[in-house]
């Protein structure tokens, strides 16, 4: 019994190691959003491809959809940009785009270099609609169920990993959620 | 003395550093002295989600600057401080306040370290009293030995 009492500081210094361990191995730049399990924020915004036409939340509403949030000076989004690519080809819901803080012609040439691979992408110039969205470090991608509610954030480049071990199974399960 | 007048220079420009940290900070026009001070405070208590560890007030970062412009436009909107604040942490969480709110998530965080000043000073004072309980009481046997081992053999004291 008094061997024990003698062990416990030891046993809280050890709890404490392990903590911190934990701690340190977590990427402070990763902040979980507060949006998740809401309903995206309300937005309209002129088209890249159009600058007449606009694209708003409810054109995402009552469908399975991703939101990649980019820019053409990004060093991020040219390093996740075949993954995106690699997304909109499986074909399992439609890739918006939401060009952030950009020049048009800059984004326009960004996507003639590198391949297009979003159904339509909006354009937030003044980068309004990345606060409402909690942007705070492209690239980001939103993924939102049928009913309009952020179900998942990704922080930063998507991987491949990152592509075949969570969004796409997210996004299959989502699309069967609605469905039954 | 060349040198102290550039020392002296030194530590003045290093002291104004603040000031200058901010873009262009006389872009933000205030009609009172005090709406400006109450500007800089809220910023200076809102943290910079890309350099984590700089305020809303210091961060050079592009989004500190939109995030500044939008407090100055709600707080020209006749916002109050908590509303501006609440904008924030809807979008981008508790994160935002250098100050976290004390709720269930948070109280260990808050009371932890009270709580384990608690757990020492209980040690502590279990400690202290347990020594007074033991605290020795001689016997005449014992003051004699004691003696006998402090002084020489014969009683006289060690040189």
């Amino acid at each position: 019994m008094m061997r024990l009492r003698y062990l416990l500081p030891l046993g809280i210094f050890l709890a404490l190691a392990v903590l911190f361990v934990i701690g340190l191995q977590r990427d402070p730049r990763q902040i979980p959003s507060p949006l998740i399990g809401k309903p995206m924020p309300e937005f309209q915004l002129p088209t890249l491809s159009a600058p007449g036409e606009n694209l708003s939340d409810s054109d995402l509403n009552g469908q399975v959809s991703v939101l990649n949030v980019f820019a053409s000076w990004c060093v991020g989004c040219r390093e996740e940009h075949h993954v995106v690519k690699a997304l909109a080809a499986t074909g399992v819901a439609p890739v918006y785009g939401l060009n952030y803080k950009d020049k048009r012609v800059d984004a326009m040439q960004w996507l003639g270099r590198l391949g297009n691979p979003y159904k339509t992408v909006a354009v937030d110039a003044q980068g309004q609609v990345g606060i409402d969205w909690g942007v705070y470090g492209v690239p980001e991608t939103f993924i939102m169920d049928r009913h309009g509610v952020i179900r998942y954030k990704q922080i930063g480049p998507m991987s491949e990993k990152a592509l075949h071990d969570k969004i796409l199974p997210l996004l299959r399960k989502l699309k069967q959620e609605g469905e039954s | 003395m060349i040198a102290r007048l550039l020392l002296v220079a030194v530590l003045a420009f290093g002291a104004a550093w603040p000031a200058f940290a901010v873009e262009n900070a006389s872009r933000y026009q205030f009609d009172t002295e005090q709406q400006r001070e109450r500007y800089w405070d809220l910023l200076s208590q809102l943290r910079c989600l890309v350099c984590q560890n700089e305020s809303l007030a210091d961060s050079q970062a592009d989004l500190a600057r939109d995030l500044r412009q939008q407090v100055y436009e709600q707080m020209h909107a006749g916002k109050s401080n908590d509303a501006i604040v609440d904008y924030l942490v809807d979008r981008y969480g508790d994160f935002v306040l250098f100050r976290p709110p004390v709720e269930p998530g948070t109280y260990l965080l808050w009371f932890g370290p009270a709580l384990i000043f608690l757990i020492g000073l209980g040690f502590g004072i279990r400690i202290l009293a347990q020594r007074r309980g033991t605290q020795a009481q001689l016997s005449e046997e014992d003051r004699r030995r004691a003696a006998r081992l402090l002084n020489d053999e014969d009683g006289e004291p060690r040189q």
